[in-house]
């Protein structure tokens, strides 16, 4: 547990500041399609929920973990296609690009 | 053994795929050119991350996965397809869903190991809840009043902070117990149930125009959630992917906490409805200047340089179309035209470009506060339609208003200056506008929708 802890903090302050990094330099043009697309990202609480339905180790915590499965796989579904229905309309007025 | 350390760590492997999509995705993110390449990446990964974690040798049943799932792309298509002016409320809910997920898996986890929890691993996972079933019911809130299912205006009263901050307090008491005591079960309901009753009292002060810093910040919790859940299931993908959305989350919630020249203490417990009672009371009668859309019309053709300044009335009034009309007949006669976009214009950050990409405005039209601000004293026309605080030049000049600091559109540099507006009444704030009584300002009075479509009519029959 102690080095695993150690570990994953590590991993917690690594993928903070990459993900500072990387969101800095998006333009504000894009933070709507940005916000859901890090909400369909976030799913990813998805495996968790998965691992606890398929463990089967009690009623209560296989109900909680389909309730959980449900809640996260609609985000996922729905933010990719939301986050792509916007991209989609964001067009330049150079017909071909430089 | 053999087969479940290798199976083991191929959905390690697959997992670390994964995360570097994750990573990608939001680097494509960057420009308009590579995002949606950033939406495949992100699709990959969330198939590889699933179908990875099914290997999973401790799963034993999977027809309720199916069905789950199943159900979750159900619930989540619909979720999609959504209108763009209904962007923001479906963001709200399911940073709320997202939330509801996590709190969920803690609780499990929570009676599954208990009372043999280590400290660490019992701190993290009252994070996690805490974390979790706040941002549950605040975004479900918050959803609410975007949808306008709930009243919209910020609710106060007498000691609201003080009874917000025990809540909290007491919920985070309980959590400090429960890392002495993980055996103390009975303790675990309460501080689920606290932090979901503070998430309805923390939106409850919060009014329509503060949404874009409230959505932010709860997309940070979110994240932060799900990254705390990572800790206690020991999954770095998920302490990835929720250190990414957190840290999204925290830079637009300081971004549009800047746009507004306040602090996330004063959105959260200062809700700005109190101040502006005395602003608005000082009802001079200031005579404003009126013109019709024949006159408008004119003064548009005549111009070479004209400035779109679209606020969320434009949106309310489904008038984008019409812009986007007005925007092509102008743009036929020779006027440059361009688009002003404050980073709080709309109710999410950055919806108003969507709204207007969705009209077909090219998005290089669409330029921020910083681009756009000193380029107003060489533009013949500023049109603004359905914006108002963020127009507002006291925000530069008089101390005493209540906005007075925040970054503004110096609207009022250009030449001629024509506001869009049904009558007038102030803005959300209710402080009175001076930009309104300026010589050069001509005022506009109809809906947005119909006033656009006459400009563009009279444009017609000049031609």
């Amino acid at each position: 547990m102690g080095s695993n802890l150690i570990d994953a903090l590590f991993i917690f302050m690594l993928a903070a500041f990459i993900g500072f990094e990387v969101i800095r330099r998006i333009s504000p043009l894009l933070h709507t399609p940005l916000m859901s697309l890090t909400n369909a990202l976030d799913a990813i609480a998805v495996v968790g929920a998965i691992i606890l339905v398929g463990e089967h180790k009690s009623t209560f915590s296989t109900a909680l973990g389909v309730v959980a499965v449900i809640a996260a796989t609609s985000n996922a579904v729905g933010g990719f296609l939301i986050t792509d229905r916007m991209l989609k309309m964001f067009k330049t007025s150079h017909p071909t690009k430089p | 053994m053999m087969t479940f350390a290798g199976s083991q760590q191929i959905i390690e492997v697959i997992y670390l795929l994964a995360s570097a999509l994750f990573i990608f995705s939001l680097k494509w993110m960057s420009s308009p050119a590579t995002a949606r390449r950033g939406v495949w990446a992100g699709e990959i990964g969330m198939v590889l991350a699933i179908a990875g974690t099914l290997l999973h040798h401790g799963i034993v049943d999977y027809k309720w996965i199916a069905i789950a799932l199943v159900v979750g792309a159900g619930i989540g298509v619909p979720l999609g397809l959504v209108q763009m002016t209904a962007v923001p409320q479906r963001t709200a809910l399911s940073h709320a869903f997202g939330a509801l997920c996590v709190t969920l898996v803690g609780t499990a986890e929570f009676y599954l190991r208990t009372p043999d929890v280590p400290r660490f691993m019992m701190a993290v996972l009252s994070l996690e809840v805490i974390l979790g079933s706040l941002t549950f019911t605040g975004s479900l809130m918050a959803a609410g009043k975007l949808q306008e299912v709930l009243p919209q205006r910020p609710l106060t009263y007498r000691g609201q902070n003080f009874v917000n901050l025990s809540l909290l307090a007491i919920s985070i008491a309980l959590a400090a117990y429960l890392v002495l005591h993980p055996g103390a079960k009975q303790l675990f309901p309460a501080m689920i149930g606290i932090p979901l009753i503070f998430g309805i009292l923390m939106v409850v002060p919060i009014g329509g125009a503060d949404m874009p810093t409230v959505i932010s910040l709860l997309n940070s919790y979110a994240g932060l959630s799900a990254a705390a859940m990572g800790f206690v299931l020991d999954s770095k993908l998920l302490i990835i992917a929720g250190a990414l959305d957190g840290s999204s989350g925290l830079i637009l919630s300081v971004i549009m906490s800047k746009a507004m020249n306040r602090s996330f203490t004063n959105v959260l417990f200062g809700a700005f409805g109190q101040v502006q009672t005395s602003a608005a009371t000082d009802q001079e009668a200031k005579s404003v200047r009126s013109a019709t859309a024949e006159e408008a019309a004119a003064i548009l053709s005549a111009a070479n340089k004209v400035v779109v300044v679209p606020g969320y009335g434009m949106a309310v009034a489904q008038a984008q179309h019409k812009v986007r009309e007005l925007y092509d007949s102008l743009s036929k006669r020779g006027v440059e035209v361009r688009f002003a976009i404050h980073p709080v214009a709309g109710r999410m950050p950055g919806h108003m470009n969507v709204l207007l990409a969705e009209a077909d405005i090219p998005y290089d039209r669409l330029l921020d506060m910083d681009e756009i601000n000193g380029d107003f004293p060489q533009t013949d026309v500023a049109l603004v339609i359905g914006a108002n605080d963020v127009t507002n030049p006291s925000a530069r000049t008089d101390s005493s208003s209540p906005i007075f600091g925040m970054p503004i559109l110096d609207v009022d540099k250009a030449r001629t200056v024509m506001v869009i507006k049904r009558g007038m009444s102030p803005g959300f704030a209710g402080i009175d506008n001076p930009l309104y009584y300026l010589d050069r300002t001509l005022m506009l009075f109809g809906d947005a929708k119909s006033f656009v479509g006459n400009i563009v009519r009279e444009l017609g029959g000049q031609s």
